[in-house]
Parts: C-alpha cells; structure tokens; sequence
C-alpha cells in the first residue's frame, strides 16, 4: 500500500528554484508539487515554453534534476528518447518525465505524445494547462476555453474571444489505452501530489492534465492563483478524474456548482461575456457533466 | 572473422549499425531507406542485435527520440531520406548545437513536387547548414564501413559532431554488391563502448542540456561548434588509418583523387556516380585525355585545403551537381568554386547539373562534361540528359 501523500509528510527538498516565472505562476508551482514526488532522480523534458524560458538561460539552471530543453512538438518523443537511451545503458528503472502546457501538449506535440502514448513504454507525462499560448504573449491554443479573450482571440465586436471548446486531452490520452491517466488542479494539491505517485508507480505509460491559472495570460491577481483554481473545480468548470485499469473515475461530485458568474469576472479574458454567453457556458459545463455522470460515475 | 555477402546499400547500413552495438535505434520508414531499417528491426526482433528499438510516428520523433537517447550518453543511431529529412530538419541543428553523437544514414532522394522518390542529393543540401558532419559514399562497402567509422568519428570528444552518412537512393541502397562484412570482435577492439561525455545527463552530476543563451553567449557556443567542426579532417584521416591497419581497407579523408596528378581537366563528384565517372576518366586516358577525378566525401566540413591540393594545375574544373539551388546554381559547385576562389585557383569552372529525380547520368554524359571542360566551352552552368528543350 502506497503511503497517502499530503502537506505535512511530502519532501521538504526543492528541486526547482532560482527560476525567473512569474509571481503567481501556476504552471512553476504545478512543476514544484510534482518534484517533491518524482524526487531529484527523475529526467525532466521541456518544450520551449514558459517553463524553459524561465529555467534553463545560461550560466542559471533552476532544475536540481537532469533536464533538457525539448524541441517544442517532441516533448514525449524526448522523453521516452531518454528513458529507452537510460534503460539501454543498464539503469534500473528509469524515470523519464515530460512536462509542457496546452499548447505543447494539445496542438504541436500531440502527434508525439500520441505516438510515444501508442509505444508503451514506462514514461510520465505532465500538461500544465494555462489555457493559452502564454510564453509568446496569450495567444490562443486547442485548450483556450469558450469565451476566453486571447491575443488571437480578441474580445471583438462581432465575435467574442474564443469560439470553440477546449480538446478533451484527458479522455485523448485515456483513449490510447494509458496505463494511467488523471486531471489535477493545483487548486487540489493534496490530490495531485497522489496522482504523480500512482503516475510514478505505474508500469507504462501515465498523463496527467493539470489546471494552472496564469496570472499574466488571465488577468488576475498573483494572490488569487491557487484560489481560482479550487474554484475552477468547484463551479464544475474543471473536474477531478482518473483513468486507471480501463475505468474512468470521478474523484469529486460537486452536489452544488459554485457559480460560474463569479468565477469568470474574476479574470479579465472573460470580463466581456454577456450573461447569454456566461449561461451559454454553463449549458457546456452541465452537458460534460451530465455525460460525465452517466459514464463515469 | 569476416565474411562475404551480396548486399544492397541498405543492408549494407544495417550491417554496420549492427556491429556498431548502438544502444537506441529511433526510425520512421520512408523508401529508399525503408530495407536498411527492416533489416535492423529484424535483427533486433531475432535477437542478434541487443538494441532498444523505437518505433516511432514521425520522422520529427525520430530525430527527437535520439536527441533524447544521445543526451544521457546512449550510442544511437537513425535513418532517413528526402521529405522525412526534411520534416526532421527542425531537430537537426538541434542535435549539433548540443553535441550530440547521432548517426544517421540518409537515402538521398528528390524532394517534392513535383512528387518523385528517386536518388538525387536535393535532401542533403537543404540540411548543408544544420551543423552536422556530412559525409558521401561511392558503393555498399564504404557504406558499411564508413557507418563504423562515424560512430568513432561523432563520438570522439573533440568532436562530438552528429554524423550524416548521405547513401545515393536506388542506385546505392537497393543494388547489390559483393560486400565484406567485418567480424565482431574486429570492430569491438575498432569501436570501443561509448565514452560519455560530461556535457551529457547524468547521475552523478545532473545536468541541464540544450538550453538557453542569450545574446551576450550565444555567438560563443556557435563559433565554438564551428571550429570545433574543422577538427573532422584530422581525425577522419586518422580513424580511416586506424580502420585500414585493423580491416585491410582505406575510403581516405575528406576527398580523394583518381588519376588526377597530372590531369588537364579535372571532374569533382560525390557519392556513387564517382563510380561511372571513373570509367570514362580510364577510357579517356586511353585515348591519351589527361582527365582526372576528385571525389568529395565530405561536404561539411568543406575540405577546402585538400580540394585545391588534388585539383592542383588542372586548367578546368567541373562539378558535377545532383541538386539544384534555383535561383543560382548547383550547391557543390557553389562550394568548391568559393573554396578554389579563396586558394586563388585561375582556371576555369564548370557546373554540370544532371541526374535530378534519379534521370540517369551516362558514361557518354559524362565524355560530354570532359568535353566541355577540354574546350572551355558553353555556359558556366550546364544541365545533363534533358529529355526535351526547355
């Protein structure tokens, strides 16, 4: 029986530090939580995104760990790169990890993901999801969600930020067959801490989609980073799930979404929705739910 | 012990990569490579080879997952041609910018459109600038061995230079020789395990790799590579000695002669047409033509001291070119004739531009260069074997 991860008994060491993110990152904390599991053992790949951008300029490296800058659709290609060169010199049980955001993940590096997914080996895969291309200035990728204001998808008169629905990369990856696969939110740390141990356990491979407010891309307060994503689970707008032995699981049944109004206004992408659109996402929300409920309960 | 065998190009690669012992083989199919890594995974899936097979989506994966293999020191090797060169360029560069010590062979094909899977070498020269060791073989044997020599090459630590092996599409890698296949122990007292070197990820003292650096170091890095890139000829020249005292055979340096000594006119090649064009240099000599040949094997880097040194007096030069730079000219002849420019070479150049999508080039193709080069005549720029006027 693995030992249950949480505040007080997880690994007081740091592995990332000294790095140049923004106050309130999301995405560095998401990637400070998960080394405190994975433990300065694990090779680390990373697209060019923020989170290379902000960690490997030289002389400064902020990984404790082995760690490579990956070119950015090759992050999973990288790391499973590393982990067959690692078992093929002898070591035992290699740990390999990818870490990219949504835009690494969803759009350019899905091929690689998939195909590396596809080949079985024992790997983890870690999406940092901040919704938007947020490295080269907000722009818009496959996981901006409805309504969203980006640099791509302005706020305009005649269309209103993002049109389209964010890719479900949870049930993509689930639907290779992954030896395990979950959602997370650094709003839930206790949660996530669990699931990069089961990720880490697990004989292939693992992909593990975590929700991480940018406070630069949003327009919200660096104070209110980890808040928003608590309540980002808690309106129903992002759930908490796993996929483990062929099942879908839901961790957590809200018996009351927070509402969806409030958590919205409190970023400036989505200031502009009109209440047609805020009740046309909540028609969204509550369609995945239904469906979620039904399948997965 | 060596044995004998009748091997095509391909098989030929696969035999070398063989009994090189690489750790990793990361490989997309893509003709005219696709026998040389069928081969490799049979090997693999019989048990003779004990390598990490990577069957990955993509070209683009394949350069990836040997950029990922090579950085924690694993011997790796690849193999592509034409569009999947080109869609793995992006990691190309990237690999050399990091020291990494990739093999790679590439069946040189045509690029599209208009669509065409025969030999030319259009693929090699878009990639000219990715920092990577380019070297051209004549016959199935070179290919063999020079996929040995490379790995001793890339992985030296003055080095550590990825190495291209360029193997003309069809006419190398689907003929079939008479090729030598060296004995195992041979090439292990040749070709030691890997040493890693410090740069890559390790246990001990982890290491950040292909990282970032801003414009006060990055023009250092670059400029290092770049230098560090002539120090190839040397120590080519020594590992092909080391090979002829261990295997009984020498491919040379970074170019070779044939009959050029005393040579009026001279014919630059690379890769397998050396072959034909030795013919005609031998039946010209008979009719007393003082023709001579120099075959680049390397074209990064460009060996611009031996070029002019075997090209010595010849009153003309011709270079034969199986790509096309349009716009300008053929990409060798841009290369030698600023490289026997700078040596300050007075006779006269020529480009002969031929065998594009695999169009064959004729012996009597060639009689008609050495034509052009014994009378200076026509255009600097020359197409070969057109099949209508244009």
């Amino acid at each position: 029986m693995i030992k249950k991860l949480n505040a007080r008994n997880i690994d007081a060491k740091e592995c990332f530090y000294g790095h140049k993110a923004c106050g309130g990152c999301g995405e560095s904390l998401a990637l400070r939580l998960a080394l405190k599991v994975l433990g300065e053992e694990a090779y680390l790949s990373l697209p060019a995104g923020c989170m290379a951008a902000v960690s490997f300029i030289y002389p400064n490296m902020a990984f404790k760990n082995n760690a490579v800058i990956t070119p950015f659709a090759s992050t999973a290609a990288v790391a499973t790169g590393i982990a067959a060169g690692l078992e093929a010199l002898g070591k035992e049980a290699p740990l390999s990890v990818g870490f990219a955001g949504d835009g690494g993940t969803a759009d350019i590096g899905i091929q690689s993901l998939s195909g590396a997914i596809d080949r079985g080996e024992k790997f983890i895969y870690i999406c940092t999801d901040n919704e938007a291309y947020m490295n080269t200035g907000i722009q818009k990728s496959g996981l901006t969600p409805f309504g969203a204001a980006t640099t791509t998808t302005p706020a305009g008169k005649a269309i209103h930020g993002c049109v389209t629905e964010k890719k479900n990369m949870f049930e993509i990856a689930a639907a290779h067959g992954i030896s395990y696969a979950a959602t997370a939110s650094i709003g839930y740390p206790e949660d996530f801490l669990n699931k990069v141990q089961k990720a880490k356990e697990c004989d292939g491979p693992a992909y593990i989609h975590i929700y991480t407010p940018c406070p630069t891309g949003w327009g919200h307060g660096s104070e209110i980073t980890v808040d928003l994503a608590k309540e980002v689970v808690d309106t129903g707008l992002w759930f908490l799930a796993e996929y483990e032995n062929g099942e879908f699981r839901l961790n957590k049944k809200p018996e009351n979404f927070k509402p969806v109004a409030d958590h919205l206004k409190r970023q400036a992408r989505f200031r502009h929705l009109s209440e047609i659109e805020i009740t046309q996402i909540e028609e969204m929300r509550d369609r995945k739910w239904e469906k979620m409920l039904k399948n997965w309960g | 012990m060596s044995e004998f065998a009748f091997l095509n190009g391909n098989e030929a690669v696969a035999w070398g990569v063989r009994l090189s012992r690489p750790h990793v083989i990361a490989a997309y199919p893509i003709t005219p490579q696709t026998k040389a890594v069928e081969k490799l995974s049979s090997f693999v899936q019989n048990g003779e080879m004990d390598c990490k097979y990577l069957h990955v989506e993509s070209e683009h994966s394949a350069m990836a997952c040997s950029i990922g293999s090579s950085s924690v020191g694993a011997r790796t090797f690849t193999a592509t041609s034409s569009q999947g060169l080109l869609y793995m360029s992006e990691g190309l560069p990237y690999a050399s910018g990091a020291r990494l010590p990739i093999v790679m062979m590439n069946a040189n094909r045509s690029i599209a459109t208009p669509w065409n899977i025969y030999g030319d070498q259009m693929d090699a020269m878009h990639v000219l600038n990715s920092g990577w060791v380019q070297l051209f073989v004549e016959d199935a044997q070179e290919a063999l061995d020079m996929v040995i020599q490379s790995f001793k090459l890339a992985e030296n630590h003055d080095i550590l230079t990825p190495v291209m092996i360029n193997v003309d599409g069809f006419v190398l890698t689907h003929t079939y020789e008479k090729v030598e296949i060296p004995g195992q122990e041979l090439v292990d007292s040749f070709l030691p395990a890997i040493e890693k070197a410090p740069h890559l990820m390790n246990d001990q003292d982890p290491m950040s790799l292909c990282i970032s650096a801003g414009n006060q170091h990055y023009m250092e890095f670059k400029i290092k590579q770049h230098r560090d890139m002539f120090k190839v000829f040397e120590q080519l020249e020594s590992i092909d000695r080391d090979f002829e005292k261990s295997f009984g055979r020498s491919h040379g340096g970074a170019a070779a002669g044939y009959r050029n000594e005393d040579a009026d006119v001279i014919l630059v090649t690379t890769g397998s047409v050396t072959g034909t064009a030795r013919v005609v240099v031998d039946s010209l000599r008979e009719q007393g033509i003082k023709a001579g040949l120099v075959k680049l094997r390397l074209l990064r880097p460009f060996p611009s001291d031996d070029l002019f040194e075997l090209i010595g007096k010849a009153g003309a030069v011709g270079i034969l070119d199986k790509n096309i730079s349009f716009g300008f000219e053929g990409t060798v002849y841009t290369n030698v004739n600023s490289s026997l420019l700078q040596k300050g070479y007075r006779g006269r150049t020529f480009n002969f531009i031929a065998g594009l999508g695999g169009r064959d080039i004729t012996k009597e193709n060639i009689e008609e260069m050495f034509s052009a080069l014994l009378e200076q005549k026509g255009e600097t720029v020359q197409y070969f074997n057109m099949g209508c006027a244009l």
